[in-house]
């Protein structure tokens, strides 16, 4: 009797030894991958600046000052700027004399929100059509995925900005419609994993256990395609923040005097020569974000590939 | 084979009618019209107009209309370039954009697939490490960045080379001198570039690590043969799928570099028709590109059943 207890704790002891799941063994992975924390730590510093901008700021991100105009910030090098801009102006003014570092940080906040919601709106749309598509069997996943095929073949910046120009540049919708186009790569990963998952026999299991068919894609065959998911999200934000600079410089993105990052680089390109801090904050703040958004995008592949293990 | 590309090709009648069907009635969903000026016409000229142009039709007979004229390759006049057809518009801007693209390309498949087989070749190298940073930059610094650095660069400070002093255009077409196409052509071959590289570099490193490198090695040959003869034809394989989507790269590319470096090309054609409401050039630019990438993506599928003997097409 006592024997037996004792080995029973001897049991339970081994099994305390806490094992390790695949998101603990891809966490371990991913700490351990450098570019990936460095991206992650840059991430965190933008995204907390942007969303402390308006107190972090010392000034309003639109109170003009004609009285500086165009003025490089205290400490940059050189004498060749007209004029100093003096004072809190840390990254100098711009063309109108708005402060240039409140103006990247509440471009940050654009920017970023426009490459989280558009990411989203992607990621529900993909993943909720690719494992219908994958679940339902042969016949409609065909015709499903023809259309998925169809709009991959129409030009999609154009798409985009047909889209804005019907809706008046509204920008809430520029998320959607943003969103709307990148949602088709997703719809194929998602299918494709659909397709092998439920041949395996737990969705069996669930069917026979009488799990409704929608219910068996919520709870059994999405949480399933999470992996490959996170890696293409973590993708498809740098893409999104990179499309809306683009329609913002072709004059199709957000109006003054709101600004993003695209708004910034492209003014800031037009005044290079007399003032470059005006080029060079913007894009330095973008390149970095996307940098990081990469390099994590990258790292998390790396971290949640079983190919590797 | 041939009843596969016969099949494909019927396919690609469906999907060019729903392609037309999406995009007609997207863009008469926006509001204004293509006559709506400063100026208010007298009624009877605004009624005029419509007439002339089916506008006073209802929405479903213009489609047909529009279908109709479709099949006969005709893609009816431009709303706002008064006296042009879309056809002559698109065929004036597209030899300008064909030829900024096709150069892009080239200099971005030959620079894109030796930066990507060296960095493979020493993989996690410093050479591999500012390969693939080169690369990280070249898709992260959009165009419209990279063009103003240049044309300040190239253009305005001129630069010192071989005792020449260089400056190139900053603008314009000037029928299409090479010291015109310098610049664009870098800014556009750019990310093309990055991305080439980035995609050679991961299947050369895949393709290095199978078993025949392996027995070529251990047959002795010298290793450049095996760099070029053996692992290089099967390391390109992924580029050929990547030509449908590299088109799309340089079209969104062209829309920027020709707006900036003011060329005449079909992008340009595009924003203005879109932002004037010119229904029927932006619907028969995005028809052409979109057949333009249908019939590239059969192109590349054929490619890849010519190129590897384990594809096979039924």
């Amino acid at each position: 009797m006592t024997g037996g207890a004792s080995a029973d704790t001897a049991l339970d002891r081994a099994f305390d030894v806490p094992g390790r799941s695949l998101w603990a063994d891809a966490r371990r992975r991913l700490v351990g991958n450098k570019a990936a924390v460095i991206g992650m730590a840059v991430l965190a510093c933008v995204t907390l600046t942007a969303i402390l901008a308006p107190l972090l700021s010392p000034y309003p991100y639109d109170a003009t000052d004609y009285g500086l105009i165009s003025c490089a910030p205290d400490w940059w090098p050189g004498s060749g700027a007209m004029c100093r801009a003096g004072g809190e102006h840390w990254f100098g003014t711009d063309a109108v004399g708005r402060d240039l570092f409140v103006r990247v940080l509440y471009g940050a906040r654009v920017s970023l929100a426009v490459g989280l919601v558009a990411s989203l709106v992607s990621l529900i749309l993909g993943v909720g059509y690719g494992a219908l598509a994958g679940f339902v069997g042969p016949r409609l996943d065909e015709l499903m995925m023809r259309f998925v095929d169809v709009l991959y073949s129409l030009p999609y910046i154009f798409l985009v900005i047909v889209l804005m120009v019907i809706f008046n540049r509204n920008f809430y919708l520029m998320f959607v419609a943003i969103g709307a186009v990148e949602w088709l790569t997703m719809a194929r990963i998602v299918r494709g994993e659909t397709l092998s998952i439920r041949q395996k026999e737990f969705i069996e299991a669930a069917r026979a256990a009488g799990v409704g068919p929608f219910s068996t894609i919520l709870r059994h065959i999405v949480p399933n395609v999470v992996s490959p998911v996170v890696v293409y999200v973590t993708l498809t934000v740098p893409n999104v923040i990179l499309a809306e600079s683009f329609l913002s410089f072709l004059g199709l993105g957000i109006q003054e005097p709101l600004t993003s990052w695209g708004v910034l680089i492209s003014q800031g390109a037009d005044q290079m020569e007399s003032a470059p801090w005006l080029l060079m904050f913007p894009t330095l703040f973008m390149a970095a974000t996307l940098f990081s958004f990469n390099f994590i995008g990258d790292g998390l592949r790396d971290a949640l590939d079983p190919k590797d293990r | 084979m041939t009843s596969f590309v016969f099949r494909r090709l019927l396919g690609v009648i469906p999907t060019l009618l729903v392609i037309v069907t999406l995009s007609f009635f997207l863009m008469r969903l926006a509001p204004g019209g293509p006559f709506d000026t400063q100026r208010r016409l007298p009624p009877e000229i605004q009624r005029n107009i419509a007439a002339a142009y089916d506008l006073n039709k209802p929405l479903y007979q213009q489609y047909f209309i529009y279908l109709d004229r479709l099949v006969h390759f005709d893609l009816g006049p431009s709303y706002r370039t008064k006296d042009f057809t879309v056809s002559e518009l698109i065929a004036e801007g597209l030899p300008v954009s064909a030829r900024l693209g096709l150069g892009a390309m080239a200099i971005a498949l030959v620079f894109g697939i030796s930066l990507g087989t060296l960095a493979a070749l020493r993989q996690n190298s410093a050479a591999d490490y500012s390969v693939m940073s080169f690369a990280m930059l070249g898709i992260t610094i959009p165009s419209f960045v990279t063009a103003p650095v240049l044309m300040l660069v190239f253009g305005v400070w001129g630069v010192k080379f071989l005792g020449h002093d260089i400056s190139l255009p900053v603008g314009g077409w000037n029928n299409g001198a090479v010291a015109n196409l310098v610049l664009p052509i870098a800014v556009l071959a750019l990310p093309e570039t990055a991305i080439v590289a980035r995609l050679v570099r991961g299947s050369m490193v895949e393709v290095l690590r199978s078993n025949y490198i392996r027995t070529a090695r251990a047959k002795g040959l010298p290793e450049h043969l095996i760099v070029l003869r053996h692992a290089l034809p099967p390391a390109l394989l992924p580029l050929v799928s990547y030509l449908g989507p590299a088109f799309a790269t340089l079209l969104t590319g062209s829309l920027v570099v020709e707006r900036i470096f003011a060329i005449p090309g079909v992008g340009r054609y595009f924003i203005e028709g879109a932002i004037n409401r010119d229904y029927t050039l932006v619907l028969g630019v995005v028809i052409f590109y979109a057949t333009f990438i249908i019939l590239l993506n059969l192109v590349a599928d054929l490619l890849y059943a010519a190129l590897d003997p384990r594809v096979r097409y039924r």
